[in-house]
């Protein structure tokens, strides 16, 4: 059971964080018809922009309030204002998601007062779904964005029930964290549409940056779930929340519409799948279909053939919370040994993380760490590729962004068949390296001061 | 703010930039850079652009002071390469804090300098402000001051912050931050007639090293490269240059003309892209040297090496041309590179349909103008939808453009080159110019893209598995009665048994339709008596497989 701290640095070097504006703008592009836009200076969605489409491969829409000096200073009304108005004139979104920035909240911008002055002003925007998150950059990080903008999605646009009204017992909501890719919302569809449910996932990343070709171009989100799709989740009998970090939109749907909750902190590993599709099979009153059997059982047999070459691996694993404790947890129980953890921000779940001690840090402390404790497999999104070279151990990319290969968002990580996936490609990885780099020389034993010093190939 | 503000109105008041001559005071007071829309297309910041122009220092540090969205979203994105330290591609960020932004930021920088110095020992710090700190009032070029004479090594603040204005902007605040605390300030070990700096080059994927061995061969020396592989020390002792060539001709025009005005040394503005350009800058760089002392013998050389290289170059497009007749181009550059690029293309006998100028200067749209004749079609500013909708419609053949835009092209199942800085290619001198001809070549000519614009068999009207599906659907319930005739007609007289004494209406269809249940009455009901082995064989398994009447009966 870990412990929590912080490095202590003034000098963040090699970040393994991202700004939790960005974050929001990742829930936003969830949505179908959508516009993303951060109220602060161009640059800040400029790199947003950026660091998407170099992780997807795919045209992303993101827009900016373009906070000028002078804006800044003065207060940015009027930007939000134009935006909003440029926004729909040239766009025709079916939702404008805005989120702010360093900038704006270092000024103390009031954006729900500007939303309400601009819909008194301009009544053809009455109908235009305006949602607005608070995300500083000097505070929290990537996933805290996600999940805020998650929350605030759902108190703003799902319709309230009546607690007492009948519910559509074949509808269930999905509430995904961001360590999820499209990949994985397929997955967890393709299981939940097998028991015969009717999933609705918020946010959809898989609709919208799951790399399909559009009929015609759009501007906005090419898919995504409807904002109409979303006024109506009140109407589902379950909400199934994945990763601690949506605790927080589940409550607020609950809150809302009175639909309970059921929250997996984990799909990856085989107990986590067994409790996932248990409980599936609980809320659609469905017995398990013959295909899960069977993939159990080939997941089974992976970690059967892998533990030879993932057991014993001292692992090293930089990532935001959700997914580090996910993947980490999972590699445990197929005998890897925690040793070096870093993580973006404080969680629930980080205590849980098994082992003595996860750092709220960088890339460089996790590359020191590493280092001194001697660690064999790296785990990290693609920033960590330096350190990996520089230790000279196999890496393995997990999480966003992954901007240095391709498929970033088909990798699947949930369920037995995500699971068996994820064993194999660290399986081969470890293979692979044993190949090329672990082959014992003639130097491997040599003798030293101290007689002969065994300084034998990493053990596999 | 006000120091700031004085900096960039200098940046402006720039007397060599023939652009700013020809404007009127109020305009020179605007720059030539627009303010970004709101809700409109984004670019980078002020901040960004600095960061770029300088991160090609290989062997200094760079601290971004700020909050984690500039550089924990940004860093590691551009493929400048290294002949020496990586340390440039490692990231430093003080991570503004919460409680920094109210209490003020100073602190924690210096703090992270200190912290830097002494795990890394750079030759130099650059230090970049951001939006928050410069609206806190951080005072980074006082803190850079401090650090500076305590710590004994340079640290130069790079006044930046993003919302001042665009990337361009940044670029040459960034040379501002040079010619302010670097340029100058060291003194180079020896000296010699062929020195020269190049400005404004960042050695993209090494593409640099494709060119630097002509100027070795010709003995000259790169004094310093601002900034592409660029040394902290070169670059604090590139006064010491006979002339120099500005390689880009936006980005630091500020650095070259204000080292010829307190240095004296010439430049001109150049290019390595395309042969000719390649060629008439070598020549260029010659003359000049020439024209300050270096031996006149060099000029020989000179022609002696541009003629030999042309000479191989054209050979190699020669095999191209046939390839790329009648090939049209999509060319969206952003505009800084249009012209020379678009010279390049037409050395291949490539047609341009169209050239975006954006971000092209009045000059460098006269240059296109005098490259593509009168039909230079410049496109001012292309939204994605109008890309979209040209590319669609098959107005071009392939689009060159930067990586922002490549899914607009690729979705409309376009070839598509990046020519941007996220590219892997290199594309300078003459042997990039050759092997930009095979990219584009390779692209074109992708067996992809004839499989990808094929629609699938579904959506094809013509020959709809849906109409051909319900036609069948039809057949089966008119065929009331089996009845050879109408099968035959209906599946049309496709032969499935290869034996020549069957009847050429056989078929696996009427086999089943007819609910035959041996070969004797098939034979005889198709008037064939003498069945071969192998047709015999096949009609067995085929009313094997078909339960029977009698069967399905008795069941
Ligand atoms: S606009 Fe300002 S806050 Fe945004 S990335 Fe640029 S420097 Fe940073």
């Amino acid at each position: 059971m870990a412990i929590v701290t912080s490095s202590n640095k003034a000098c963040s070097s090699n970040p393994l964080k991202m700004s939790q504006p960005i974050g929001g703008s990742f829930a936003f592009l969830g949505l179908r018809g959508a516009m993303p836009l951060l109220h602060g200076s161009q640059g800040c969605t400029s790199f947003g922009l950026t660091l998407f489409v170099r992780h997807f491969k795919e045209a992303v829409p993101l827009q900016t309030t373009a906070m000028s000096e002078v804006a800044t200073v003065l207060g940015g009304y009027e930007n939000v204002e134009q935006a909003i108005l440029n926004i729909y004139n040239r766009t025709k979104p079916e939702i404008i998601g805005i989120n702010s920035t360093g900038v704006t909240e270092t000024k103390g911008d009031d954006v729900e007062a500007f939303i309400r002055l601009i819909r008194q002003k301009h009544p053809q925007l009455e109908k235009v779904p305006l949602v607005y998150v608070s995300t500083p950059d000097f505070k929290d990080a990537f996933q805290d964005g996600w999940e805020r903008t998650v929350a605030r999605v759902i108190e703003v646009l799902v319709d309230p029930v009546d607690a007492a009204a009948p519910r559509d017992l074949s509808r269930v909501n999905v509430l995904p964290g961001c360590h999820l890719t499209p990949g994985d919302l397929d997955e967890l569809r393709t299981i939940l549409e097998d028991f015969g449910l009717r999933p609705s996932f918020l946010p959809d990343i898989a609709g919208s940056l799951d790399g399909h070709i559009p009929d015609e171009f759009t501007p906005t989100t090419i898919g995504g779930i409807g904002v109409d799709e979303i006024a109506t989740m009140g109407q589902a009998a379950w909400t199934i929340a994945i990763g601690a970090q949506m605790r927080r939109a589940a409550e607020a749907m609950q809150a809302r519409t009175g639909v309970p909750f059921r929250l997996f902190e984990r799909l990856c590993g085989l107990v986590p799948s067994d409790v996932f599709i248990a409980s599936v099979s609980e809320i659609s009153g469905k017995p398990v279909p013959p295909k899960y059997r069977r993939q159990r059982g080939q997941l089974a047999d992976a970690m059967l053939d892998a533990h030879f070459h993932i057991g014993g691996r001292k692992l090293a694993i930089g990532a935001e919370p959700d997914l580090l404790f996910d993947i980490s947890s999972m590699l445990y129980e197929m005998g890897a040994q925690l040793t070096a953890a870093v993580t973006t921000t404080a969680s629930p779940v980080l205590e849980r993380v098994r082992m003595g001690e996860v750092v709220i840090g960088d890339l460089e402390d996790l590359e020191e760490l590493a280092k001194t404790r001697e660690c064999d497999l790296l785990i990290s999104h693609s920033h960590g590729r330096q350190a990996a070279a520089r230790l000279n151990i196999p890496f393995y990319r997990a999480g966003f962004p992954m901007f240095d290969r391709l498929g970033a968002g088909h990798q699947m990580t949930v369920g037995y068949r995500g699971t068996r996936e994820l064993i194999f490609d660290l399986a081969n990885l470890i293979i692979t390296d044993r190949e090329d780099n672990r082959q014992p020389t003639p130097d491997t034993w040599r003798i030293t001061d101290n007689g002969l010093h065994v300084v034998p190939p990493r053990p596999n | 703010m006000t120091s700031l503000s004085a900096t960039i109105q200098g940046v402006f008041n720039e007397a060599n930039c023939v652009e700013n001559a020809n404007k009127s005071a109020a305009a020179r007071k605007k720059g030539c850079t627009k303010q970004a829309q709101p809700g409109g297309a984004v670019g980078g910041c002020a901040f960004d652009g600095a960061k770029i122009a300088l991160q090609p220092f290989t062997d200094v540090a760079h601290l971004v002071h700020g909050p984690i969205a500039c550089e924990g979203n940004s860093w590691d994105n551009r493929g400048s390469a290294s002949s020496g330290s990586d340390l440039w591609r490692r990231s430093f960020t003080t991570d503004m804090q919460e409680i920094d932004v109210v209490f003020g930021g100073e602190k924690r920088l210096y703090k992270a300098i200190r912290e830097i110095i002494r795990k890394y020992h750079p030759s130099a710090i650059f230090v970049y402000q951001t939006c928050v700190p410069a609206m806190i009032g951080d005072d980074i070029d006082a803190v850079c001051k401090i650090a500076t004479a305590k710590c004994g090594r340079p640290v130069i603040p790079v006044n930046a912050p993003g919302f001042v204005g665009s990337k361009n902007l940044g670029n040459k605040l960034a040379g501002e931050a040079l010619l302010r605390y670097v340029i100058g300030t060291q003194e180079p070990d020896y000296t010699t007639p062929y020195d020269i700096n190049l400005i404004g080059e960042y050695n993209l994927s090494g593409e640099f090293w494709q060119v630097k061995p002509l100027l070795d061969e010709l003995g000259i020396r790169v004094l310093s490269c601002i900034s592409g592989d660029g040394r902290y020390r070169d670059v604090a002792c590139s006064h010491r240059a006979r002339a120099a060539m500005m390689v880009c001709s936006k980005s630091l025009i500020n650095v070259a003309s204000k080292m010829k005005e307190r240095y004296g040394i010439p430049f001109f503005e150049g290019s390595f892209y395309g042969i000719q350009d390649s060629s008439e800058s070598l020549r260029e760089i010659a003359r000049m040297l020439i024209e300050r002392g270096a031996p006149a013998e060099l000029m020989e050389r000179t022609e002696l090496t541009v003629a030999r290289e042309e000479a191989k170059a054209r050979a190699a497009i020669e095999f191209f041309k046939p390839r790329f007749a009648g090939k049209k181009v999509l060319l969206v550059t952003g505009g800084v590179k249009s012209w020379s690029v678009v010279a390049a293309l037409q050395e291949a006998g490539l047609e341009i349909v169209g050239t975006s100028v954006k971000k092209s200067t009045m000059k460098d749209k006269e240059r296109i103008q005098k490259v593509m004749g009168h039909d230079a079609h410049m496109i001012e500013d292309l939204t994605p939808r109008e890309m979209y909708k040209m590319l669609k419609e098959a107005k071009a053949d392939i689009m060159l453009s930067g990586g922002k835009s490549q899914f607009v092209a690729l979705k409309t199942a376009t070839p598509w080159l990046d020519i941007n800085q996220e590219r892997c290619h290199a594309y300078m001198g003459y042997l990039g110019i050759v092997k930009l001809m095979e990219e584009i070549d390779k692209a074109l000519y992708n067996p992809i893209w004839d499989q990808l614009r094929k629609p699938a068999p579904w959506d094809d009207a013509d020959v709809s598995w849906k109409a051909k599906s319900l036609a069948q659907v039809e057949v089966a319930t008119v065929d009331v009665e089996p009845n050879l005739e109408r099968v035959e007609k209906a599946r049309g007289a496709k032969r499935s048994f290869r034996c020549q004494n069957l009847d050429l209406g056989v078929t696996k269809e009427s086999v089943v339709a007819l609910g035959s249940t041996t070969v004797d009455d098939i034979a005889q009901r198709t008037k064939a008596p003498d069945v071969c082995g192998a047709s015999e064989r096949a009609i067995v398994d085929m009313t094997a497989a078909q339960p029977t009447s009698t069967q399905q009966a008795a069941e």
